[in-house]
């Protein structure tokens, strides 16, 4: 067990392309970290660096006190879990956990000992002279696990190890390596490009984009107080609602109407010299059918419904706006990774909100809304810089 | 329905059968030959009237025949060794790893396979006798080598590039050296890929008739095809057809048993549950 450690960790292709840029981050001993973000933003890159598969072009890397930017795979003491398994197919499940502890050359009796025990815990037991091709995607996938823990490394490595799942396997999966993890207490670097699946896991997520670390924070705290328009348009399902709207003193005009500020934002934004054109980010949980609003603060709005889809527990309604989607470059690329450019909505502003599932909200009718606007964040269009982070608002 | 299917399956039986009778029919008729005793072999007929083993004791009697077995076998056992050998290493190299010249590489050995050998026999005959290697197994291996190292690297590249790349990356965080990621985990893998390879390789040196009787000169190396050409009768006024005949169904019999002993391994599919569901 160790802590990871890198500084301005940097990898350039050969053809000159960037893949990861200064990245500086650091993972204590028994921490649980996600690396999330769309495909392409270099989260692998980074996690083959640390496993060794990768070489780093500038930067440090050292796990426990000790650089190893030099040092093989094999000495580095890492395990890794791929996205394909990788499972060796000519080898039985018992020597496929056993691989890694043969070539460490522990002898027969621990090997086997080590192997069952791992088993045991995986619920492998019966499976153990079997060979890969005669399992199941759940069970291979714990093969993989198995093979990861029976070494007892210093650091686990994932690489999406659950996107080859089915979605009822994955959820089950999950929660199977949250509990192995915190029983194991080891260090682990886990990447996905599922939001979902690092907010639930993660003691710390780290959000990526183009080789750059976006954000690095408790999956609260991304949730919450976003640094940047991309952060906080890929963490949260349903997305963030993003809208154009102009600022005039303490006033937000936008398609939803015209919305106060707080006092705490005005002046962040006076702080900053904010350009008179923003975005406004307001999550589906910041609207609240007026009706059954508990505190009469913040402005009302309303809208026609054009698709309610209730949950039970909750209801989401869907409603369009005039004046045309926010336009920033990290919007356009939240929507092509989430196939939203495909389906043709980018055209006009849809706005979701989340409801109490009291609410008396029908398709097609209008309804009133309070805006809870201290949830509101504002946005430079142009930096994409969450002008009303608390660090930036001081 | 059924009707349409049986006559359906008929079609293919016929067709079948004739397709199987035009490519052993030549088979038999020299198999045939070789049990005929001297005094019919012209007869024409397709089944010996009088069965005889004459014709091999004739050719195992003298040392021009055992001669030129054992050369054939040894040059194109040792041919095929070295050529699967750097093969898979070449293969494995074309397969995984990004370095300059390797489209040159590829390039000159495709040419290699693309030249028609006669037209090297001549100054390989000079060179070897330059070299003093004329007339040796080295000369005979080393241009079966040649020549068969660009059907190994295609063939077992393509194998190679079958397996998972992950599973070498596994290997190698699992604590393994490249090398021995290679030995446990790769070479298996490949290993149908190795049996086919051998096979071809070895077939095509055992019928090379053209090196083997351009760069020998006598029984030294001098292998079984080159050596029937060679064949007397008893006496002059003899045909050596029934010594023939036996000695090229005698050198079939070594092909038929290694394509029926590797068969097996090549037909694993070895690759499958490696990855994915």
């Amino acid at each position: 067990m160790a802590e990871i450690v890198l500084s301005g960790v940097t990898k350039r292709f050969p053809d000159g392309s960037l893949a990861v840029q200064g990245v500086d981050l650091d993972i204590a001993d028994g921490e649980f970290v996600i690396l999330v973000g769309p495909s392409g933003c270099g989260k692998s890159t980074t996690l083959n660096m640390i496993a060794g598969l990768e070489d780093i072009t500038e930067g440090t890397l050292s796990i426990g006190d000790r650089v190893v930017n030099d040092l093989p795979p094999k000495d580095r003491d890492i395990a890794m879990v791929f996205q394909s398994y990788a499972l060796y197919p000519h080898l039985s499940v018992r020597e496929n956990m056993g691989f890694p502890l043969r070539l460490a050359k522990v002898d027969k009796a621990t090997v086997n000992q080590k192997v069952e025990e791992a088993a045991r815990v995986l619920d492998l037991s019966e499976f153990l002279d079997r060979r890969p091709a005669a399992l199941s995607g759940g069970q291979r996938q714990r093969v993989a696990m198995g093979r990861a823990i029976v070494r007892d490394p210093k650091a686990f490595l994932m690489d999406e190890p659950l996107s080859n799942l089915d979605a009822k396997l994955r959820v089950q999966m999950r929660t199977q390596i949250a509990r192995l993890q915190r029983r194991l207490g080891t260090t682990t670097v886990y990447v996905t490009h599922d939001q979902t699946e690092a907010m639930t896991l993660g003691d710390r997520v780290v959000v990526m984009r183009l080789g750059v670390v976006q954000q690095v924070g408790t999956p609260a705290q991304l949730y919450d107080l976003p640094r940047n328009l991309f952060v906080a348009g890929f963490i949260g399902s349903p997305a963030m609602n993003f809208l154009n709207a102009t600022v005039e003193g303490s006033i937000l005009h936008s398609a939803l109407g015209d919305l106060p500020l707080d006092d705490r934002t005005r002046q962040a934004l006076e702080r900053q010299n904010a350009p008179r054109e923003v975005i406004v980010g307001l999550r589906p949980e910041a609207f609240e059918d007026a009706a059954l609003a508990h505190d009469a603060h913040g402005p009302v709005i309303t809208a026609t419904i054009d698709v309610l889809e209730s949950l039970g527990s909750d209801v989401y309604v869907y409603f369009t706006q005039e004046g045309g989607p926010a336009q920033s470059a990290e919007l356009e690329e939240l929507a092509t990774d989430s196939g939203l450019k495909d389906t043709g909505a980018g055209g006009v502003q849809q706005v979701v909100a989340r409801l109490d599932a009291a609410t008396r909200a029908r398709e097609g009718q209008p309804l009133d809304m309070r805006v809870d606007m201290s949830k509101a964040h504002v946005f430079d269009p142009r930096t994409g810089t969450n002008l009303s982070h608390p660090e930036n608002a001081g | 329905m059924a009707a349409v299917g049986r006559s359906h399956a008929v079609r293919w039986g016929v067709l079948n059968v004739a397709v199987v009778l035009y490519a052993l029919f030549p088979v038999w008729w020299i198999i045939a030959l070789s049990f005929k005793d001297p005094s019919t072999l012209t007869d024409g007929d397709y089944i010996p009237r009088q069965w005889t083993w004459e014709n091999y004791r004739g050719i195992f009697q003298t040392s021009e025949f055992t001669r030129a077995l054992i050369n054939s076998i040894g040059i194109a056992l040792i041919s095929t060794t070295i050529a699967v050998v750097l093969g898979t290493m070449a293969a494995y190299a074309v397969a995984r790893l990004r370095f300059p010249g390797k489209g040159l590489l590829i390039g000159m050995s495709l040419l290699i396979a693309m030249f028609p050998p006669i037209s090297l026999v001549s100054p390989l005959f000079n060179i070897e006798r330059i070299l003093g290697i004329f007339d040796t197994w080295i000369g005979l291996i080393i241009p079966y080598m040649t020549f068969s190292l660009p059907l190994a690297i295609y063939t077992l590249s393509a194998f190679f590039r079958e397996i998972p790349w992950d599973l070498e990356k596994a290997a190698k965080v699992d604590g393994a050296t490249p090398a021995q990621a290679f030995r446990l985990v790769i070479a298996p893998l490949a290993a149908p890929g190795v049996f086919t390879t051998a096979i071809l390789v070895f077939i095509f040196c055992w019928n090379d008739f053209l090196f083997a009787i351009s760069l020998t000169s006598t029984n030294r190396a001098r292998t079984v095809p080159a050596a029937i050409a060679f064949f007397t009768g008893s006496s002059q006024f003899e045909q050596p057809t029934g010594s023939i005949a036996a000695a090229a169904v005698v050198i079939t019999v070594p092909i038929i048993i290694f394509v029926l002993f590797f068969q097996r391994r090549i037909v694993a599919g070895l690759t499958s549950g490696a990855v994915k569901g």
